[in-house]
């Protein structure tokens, strides 16, 4: 076995799986702490909804469209100065969450948004027509209502901060994208790329497969 | 105590006005009806009584209180006196029965221990006692409707408004949560407002009814006199839709309609008349039933021999009679019972 694998240091492979994890664990709890009230922002302001406001979601929208258009490389670089302001260094897991953050939550605002529509309508009004606040209608109604659908897109968010940061992995944050970038690419070291491959496909698997139970236990259909 | 003045609405991008000059009132404790098309804009005047929509002009108040001028706290007050049920029932389907029903209670700030006590109260009224665990899913339409009828029911409100509450149901479900509508009606005084598409829900528990068609009331009036006498054509093109009259072409006797209503459904009327006048009754079309608690008959006669005006005279005492065409002429009756000849 060791003649198949002779470039793989298990222990350089153990380091960036948990640096990886550490990534998406810290970035994937930010996402979500700064992507749901944003959703639900974009929800509200939308048309027909209690805080109706074109300017309100048009202004809201931009952001969102702005930052989900940039491609995420260059996001970690532009962001590079103001990831510094923020945890005090650009480099390794901590100074990765930031971009992770910024690159993400708008896209799972989206999702929290989408989930937020499918809600039905008349069980919207229903819980208005009972005199509740806004507050109660969000908190009440329509987190729990669209939980799964929350719930499915932090699984969707959370495959995609891996990828994510196989690519912070390029400037510096570490991790198994790192590996694969320095090694399996750079120095052709295909055991290394295949290793760390089959390291990501295992996160990934479970986050889906975890996601997936979850979905099914909130869901009430 | 509900009154509409003068009402408009204008949705912002739509071309119609979805409501225009709506003037109406419902008087406490009654049941009233709002029948149109989809796209009359039913929907949207049951959601202006607790400002779900609110009026682009004219006034729309409740015991004499402008729904519209109210705002925070104060439209949230109102909306508890007025519980609301939906055609797809509105549940929350991540929440058992119970916790939907509790769910208003909880939103005006109830303690534990009143909703513990009241909301089992509230299944039991509505025949769902130990259903309380379930979750909406598991239940028939039926049984999510009378679920939604607790819950709009728990704040105590002493309006219901009704929106197509039945009109996802089968037509047995429909009678049974009509009956419990009625029930409540009765027993709490609720004053209920209801809008349908459906005539049947009309006949069955509304005392009365206002036909609106493209934003506006064509007709109002008690169900009686909308059903059995419709004057607009909208009123009696819906009506239309469930009654298929035979027309009697060939008939060359002179015809007229007999509306009976209560007690003198069940008086032998024709065989009477028949044997002091001497003159025959041909039964052309007919149709006996009930509305609400009124029974009614409604026959198109055709007279022929005897003393047909002493005939017609004697029908009068009985019920109201509209000549529909005079002897002799075969022109076809018009749907609905219009006069067609003088």
């Amino acid at each position: 076995m060791n003649d198949w694998f002779v470039n793989i240091d298990w222990a350089d492979i153990g380091q960036a799986t948990l640096d990886t994890l550490a990534m998406l664990g810290g970035s994937l709890v930010l996402t979500v702490l700064l992507g749901l009230p944003l959703g639900i922002a974009l929800f509200l302001t939308g048309p027909g909804q209690v805080w109706e406001s074109r300017l309100g979601n048009g202004a809201l929208a931009l952001v969102v469209n702005l930052l989900r258009s940039v491609p995420f490389i260059i996001l970690l670089i532009v962001m590079i100065p103001l990831t510094v302001l923020l945890v005090g260094t650009s480099l390794g897991v901590v100074g990765a969450i930031p971009p992770l953050v910024v690159g993400a939550a708008p896209f799972f605002a989206r999702l929290v948004e989408t989930a937020l529509r499918e809600v039905d309508r008349n069980t919207v009004e229903a819980v208005q027509a009972m005199g509740a606040t806004t507050r109660d209608l969000v908190l009440r109604a329509l987190l729990p209502e669209a939980l799964p659908g929350i719930v499915a897109g932090i699984t969707v968010t959370a495959i995609a901060l891996v990828s994510f940061t196989a690519m912070a992995g390029a400037v510096g944050a570490g991790g198994l994208g790192d590996l694969a970038i320095r090694f399996g690419y750079q120095r052709f070291q295909t055991d290394v790329m295949l290793v760390t491959v089959v390291l990501l496909l295992v996160v990934v698997q479970l986050l889906q497969m975890a996601g997936d139970r979850l979905v099914r236990h909130f869901s009430h259909r | 105590m509900i009154k509409l003045e003068g009402v408009h609405k204008t949705f912002t991008g739509g071309r119609h006005a979805a409501l225009a000059a709506v003037d109406l009132e419902v008087a406490r404790g009654e049941v009233f009806g709002i029948i149109g098309r989809s796209g009359a804009g039913k929907s949207t005047l049951v959601r202006l009584l607790n400002g779900l929509e609110r009026p682009s002009a004219g006034v729309v108040s409740i015991d004499g209180t402008d729904v519209a001028a109210l705002d925070g706290e104060r439209i949230r007050t109102l909306r508890r006196r007025v519980g609301m049920i939906f055609q797809n029932f509105g549940l929350l389907a991540s929440r058992t029965v119970s916790a939907n029903v509790a769910l208003p209670l909880r939103i005006g700030g109830a303690d534990a221990a009143a909703i513990a006590k009241r909301v089992p109260e509230l299944l039991a009224r509505v025949g769902l006692a130990d259903h309380g665990d379930k979750y909406p899913a598991q239940l028939s339409g039926g049984q999510k409707q009378r679920v939604g009828i607790a819950r709009a029911l728990a704040t105590g409100p002493d309006i219901l408004l009704c929106d197509e509450a039945t009109s996802a149901l089968d037509p047995e479900t429909t009678r049974s949560i009509l009956a419990l509508i009625a029930d409540l009606n009765r027993e709490l005084g609720l004053t209920i407002v209801l809008i349908t598409h459906e005539m049947e829900v009309v006949r069955q528990v509304c005392d009365r009814v206002a036909v609106l068609h493209a934003g506006r009331i064509v007709e109002s009036g008690s169900v009686a006199d909308v059903f059995l006498d419709p004057r607009a054509p909208e009123t009696r093109a819906l009506l239309a839709e469930t009654d298929d009259h035979p027309e009697p072409v060939g008939f060359t006797g002179q015809v007229v309609r007999l509306t009976l209503r209560g007690q003198a459904v069940w008086e032998p009327v024709l065989t009477r008349i028949a044997r002091e006048t001497g003159t025959d009754f041909a039964i052309l079309d007919g149709r006996i039933g009930r509305l609400k608690d009124l029974s009614f008959g409604q026959l198109t006669l055709g007279l022929t021999g005897g003393d047909v005006a002493a005939a017609i005279d004697a029908l009068r005492a009985h019920g109201e009679v509209d000549a529909l065409r005079a002897e002799g002429k075969v022109d076809a009756l018009r749907a609905g019972g219009e006069v067609a000849a003088s």
